[in-house]
């Protein structure tokens, strides 16, 4: 069977007329997650017990699909990939995921992420590195790994994940699969382990841009629980995609898409690139706008720092309270001091204790004005920024990286001058709270790549149809990776 | 004298009877059973979130306003970022000078042994509460209740000169606070602790911070006898460090008041003072506080204990001494209220409350709400006295009995028979008698012996084991007399 392969559209129409059950669905999707987790280690979990429910009006009902591990779910195992969680099953569950299952959902696996997000590689979770399902060489990206190789070997039509910085939408491009991250707040982050709270945003990882309608229409929602979520009950996302796109008006950012600004280019990018040139010629074919518009370097390169001193100073703050005494593995020790200092010294990950010290460095009352104020100053300078151009355009077009997927083995990736600004622009996104989409737009020596496309804020039923129309002027919707395409 | 002191305040007092902590849905009430009332935050369970509480915020705008400070236009929360047990988030929320907390820069007017003292507020912020721990022997235990538990911490200047002034200060406060029945402001219930900053200086120079001394700030403090004994022992530390010439090697360090020794000890210099790496919380957006609001807040300012005592002395004609009496407790105010609202004297509800009910509970250790008498079942009492149906002597048997035996004025006096005889007839009949029998006093009383009629008054009361209203009889007594 390949039921799995399908949208979930499909998949609703073949339940709701009785071609494959719910139950049928849920073991062909186990199946297939055994399989994933023994070629590229997607998963911290397999719901081996994952029970079928009734198919209702719903488009997501019977569905199977993937949780990024740092959701908490009720009853089972949540480890944001930590070993600082490694036995933690928590007693609530996560707001965007009982939202999923009242709707009927069904959660058959909890993905494997870099440790609580902070990362994007998918090798630093606690179970080992994740694999990309295209070329075993070569990294998913992360932090949401385990999503998108789930969702690119064909386990189920979609996966949550989490975004940070980018990672929804840079695995989703390493992979050749969807990734949206709504505005900040659509989606309650309640039950959802934070790394840095300003930044993090719950979304999903698919194969076509309706899907990731459908499933953040049944995410979101204002919770009581989360200050920050904001009513969205008159959005209606899946129903507001009509395609139409005509005089739509896009913008996209010399600096960083001009190959004359890397000198060192590789042939990678300078495919990646040109690649990006004709998506923007399908955009104009497609009726809409396309304009190059320029942004102050300075602003681009500060993008990086900005986001690693906002997001480390949030980060050591929230992770204050992993310190093991009233959950997760409780460390030995003479004193509380000891048994703290032995939890954390043992359960992170070396990058995640590196980017403590850099948090904590830049919230020190000597160092805050010149970091982290300032970080927060340039923060605003670029969302200002990028506010100006959405009173003009209706999203901003940008290449995702600087081309397919990266080797996992660093010392085989070429290294570009000037590359960061092209490498760390998706992180504008989270500065602002903007929607953001990740589609896949060609290929590059056999590997998928992406193309992004932002909006401004509660926009995203303007981001969702730019795409949608992109999408479906291109070959790349519900792409399978290449060798996963067998029977279970 | 040759120093004087300088002392400020900070007096952290948690905010009762709202339905939940200040950012979980947890009940803040107080709960016998230990980590009873936890939700997830309030173990800092992973994922969880904080939702700001109204009625907490609107009862620490209505505090800032009392204390005439400024209410910000935006409210915002900040981290203070430091690792205890007793702290599951790692972090507590709380509120700092900049941006401004929820009350900044104000002044309040206290009673200080009769004379009206000023004190500066810096300012007063709202913020949670930290777990409470017991250590014992070879381990330790940690009980979630208080974490999350709305806490207000007023800071002062430093406006204090003497434990006095500062026991004052505090005294007052916390008379606010219950009145306002913004916290029960118990320290008992460990709802009121202190932290105490304490210097000296030369008396003669000008009260100027550049000639203030080395700020020494006293944590743990938690209650108002502590606060006087810690002041009283720092001072005298300090003046002694100076005569010795130590003082100047002091270095500006934080102490903690010890219970057991009745002493002051040694915690930290400010060098080594924790950088709390404060920063606003992104989980709480800055929440607009509008003036509507504001304004209705400050419409629901109820009478405070200073005007209630104003009320007493110039409408009820109370003297100085009981109308401060009367305010002293919130309750007791109220009691005395409801008691002229149920129509009874307020002279005589003043006297009954202050001799006899006030006594009662400080000899039982009970509090006013505990009693069985209500103020309706008072008013009873003392219109049956004024009316004469009962002595005062015996109004007063009657009120400790009910007070006793949980029992009703009306019914007492019905039962025991203690009904003063007040019918004219029943009276006239024993006047009658006595007169017959003092032919010899009659005599005397016309000769101009007139205080006889004290002895024959007595005669009748003797007859009537006391029953009798002794106004009527004495009347009644001269008219018979004459008639004679």
């Amino acid at each position: 069977m390949k039921n799995c392969f399908k949208s979930i559209e499909e998949l609703h129409n073949d339940l709701v007329n009785g071609v494959v059950s719910s139950s049928d669905l849920i073991k062909e999707s186990l199946e297939r997650s055994h399989k994933v987790q023994e070629d590229c280690n997607a998963f911290v979990t397999i719901m081996d017990d994952a029970k079928s429910v009734e198919v209702n009006d719903n488009l997501l009902s019977g569905i199977p699909y993937g949780i990024k591990d740092n959701y908490s779910t009720k009853g089972n195992l949540s480890t944001g990939s930590s070993n600082t969680l490694k036995d933690y099953v928590p007693f609530f569950t996560a707001t965007a995921v009982s939202n999923l299952e009242k709707l009927g959902a069904v959660g058959v696996n909890k993905t494997v992420l870099d440790e609580f997000g902070m990362g994007g590689t998918g090798t630093t979770g606690h179970t080992g590195v994740v694999l990309n399902p295209w070329d075993k060489t070569r990294m998913c990206a992360g932090s949401s790994a385990g999503s998108a190789c789930a969702v690119a070997s064909g386990v189920y039509p979609y996966a949550l994940g989490s975004d940070t910085g980018d990672s929804i939408r840079k695995p989703a491009a390493y992979c050749g699969i969807v990734g949206y991250k709504p505005t900040y707040g659509m989606i309650s982050r309640y039950g959802l382990f934070p790394f840095a709270s300003s930044l993090d945003t719950c979304g999903v990882l698919t194969r076509n841009v309706r899907d990731a309608a459908i499933v953040v229409d049944g995410m979101k929602g204002i919770d009581s629980n989360d200050m920050t979520s904001w009513d969205s009950s008159n959005i209606h996302l899946f129903d507001s995609i009509d395609g139409n796109v005509k005089g739509k008006k896009l913008c996209y950012v010399k600096e960083l898409c001009d190959i004359n600004n890397y000198p060192d280019a590789t042939d990678e990018l300078k495919e990646h690139l040109s690649n990006f040139m004709n998506t923007l010629d399908k955009c104009k074919e497609l009726g809409m706008e396309v304009t190059e518009v320029s942004i102050d370097q300075k602003l681009l390169n500060a993008v990086g720092s900005v986001y690693v001193v906002i997001s480390c100073a949030e980060a050591t703050s929230n992770m204050s309270n992993l310190t093991g005494i009233s959950f997760g593995p409780r460390a030995e020790g003479n004193n509380y001091r000891d048994m703290m200092k032995n939890y954390r010294t043992k359960g992170f990950c070396s990058l995640i204790k590196r980017r403590f010290v850099i948090g904590s460095y830049v919230l020190q009352a000597e160092n805050k004005d010149r970091y982290f104020f300032n970080a927060q100053r340039a923060r605003r300078l670029i969302v200002d920024e990028w506010k100006k151009l959405f009173k003009e355009y209706d999203a901003v077009i940008l290449p995702v990286g600087s081309g397919p997927a990266k080797y996992l083995d660093d010392s085989k990736n070429k290294k570009i001058s000037n590359i960061e600004p092209l490498e760390e622009h998706l992180q504008i996104g989270n500065f602002g709270g903007f929607p953001s989409i990740t589609i896949p737009n060609g290929f590059i020596g056999g590997l998928p790549v992406g193309v992004n496309i932002t909006g401004n804020c509660y926009d995203d039923v303007n981001v969702l149809n730019i795409a949608y129309a992109l999408e479906s002027s291109m070959d790349y919707k519900n792409q399978i990776a290449r060798g996963c395409d067998y029977e279970v | 004298m040759k120093y004087k002191a300088i002392i400020g305040l900070e007096m952290h007092c948690e905010i009762s009877r709202t339905n939940s902590k200040v950012f979980s849905s947890a009940s803040n009430s107080f709960n016998d059973c230990p980590n009873g009332n936890v939700r997830p935050l309030d173990m800092g369970f992973p994922g969880t979130l904080p939702v700001v509480n109204k009625e907490a915020v609107r009862k620490s705008i209505m505090m800032s306003l009392m204390l005439g400070c400024k209410v910000p236009e935006y409210l915002y929360f900040e981290r203070k970022n430091y690792y205890y047990p007793d702290l599951p988030k790692g972090y507590q929320i709380t509120q700092e000078t900049k941006p401004a907390p929820i009350g900044i820069y104000g002044s309040l007017k206290y009673d200080c042994d009769g004379e009206y003292k000023e004190a500066f507020i810096n300012n007063i912020h709202l913020e949670e509460d930290s777990a409470s721990m017991d250590h014992m022997p070879g381990f330790s235990t940690i009980d979630y209740n208080r974490a999350g538990v709305p806490l207000l911490e007023l800071v002062t200047e430093p406006c204090f000169h003497d434990s006095t002034e500062a026991m004052a200060f505090l005294e007052t406060v916390r008379s606010i606070y219950r009145y306002a029945d913004i916290s029960e402001a118990d320290s008992k219930k460990g709802q009121i602790r202190c932290d105490v900053n304490v210097s000296i200086m030369d008396a003669d120079l000008e009260e100027v911070p550049e000639n203030f001394g080395t700020k020494v700030e006293i944590k743990n403090v938690n209650s108002f006898g502590a606060v006087r004994e810690a002041i009283n022992y720092e001072i005298e530390r300090q003046i002694k460090l100076k005569e010795s010439g130590e003082y100047d090697s002091m270095s500006q360090q934080t102490r903690r008041w010890d219970e057991d020794t009745m002493t002051t000890v040694y915690m930290r210099s400010k060098v080594d003072a924790i950088d709390y790496k404060y920063f606003i919380d992104p989980n709480i957006p800055k929440i607009k506080l509008s003036s509507s609001w504001i304004d209705e807040i400050k419409a629901s300012i109820p009478v405070l204990a200073h005007e209630r005592k104003a009320k007493y002395m110039d409408e009820y004609g109370l003297s100085n001494y009981d109308a401060t009496i009367l305010v002293k407790e919130k309750n007791v105010s109220d009691y005395y209220e409801d008691t002229i609202k149920c129509g009874a004297d307020p002279k005589s509800a003043s006297n009954w409350i202050s001799s006899v009910i006030l006594g009662y509970l400080n000899k039982e250790l009970l509090s006013i709400d505990d009693i069985y008498v209500t103020p309706s079942m008072l008013k009873d009492l003392i219109d049956m006295v004024q009316d004469g149906t009962i002595s005062s002597k015996q109004g007063k048997e009657v009120l400790f009995k009910c007070l006793d035996e949980n029992k009703d004025p009306k019914s007492v006096v019905e039962e025991s028979g203690m009904k003063q005889i007040g019918s004219a007839d029943e009276i006239l009949k024993i006047v009658t008698e006595v007169l017959d029998e003092n032919g010899d006093n009659i005599e005397k009383y016309k000769a101009g012996r007139t205080n006889v009629v004290d002895y024959l008054v007595g005669q009748v009361m003797k007859k009537t084991r006391g029953q009798a209203n002794p106004g009527i009889t004495r009347n009644m007594m001269i008219e018979e007399i004459e008639k004679r």
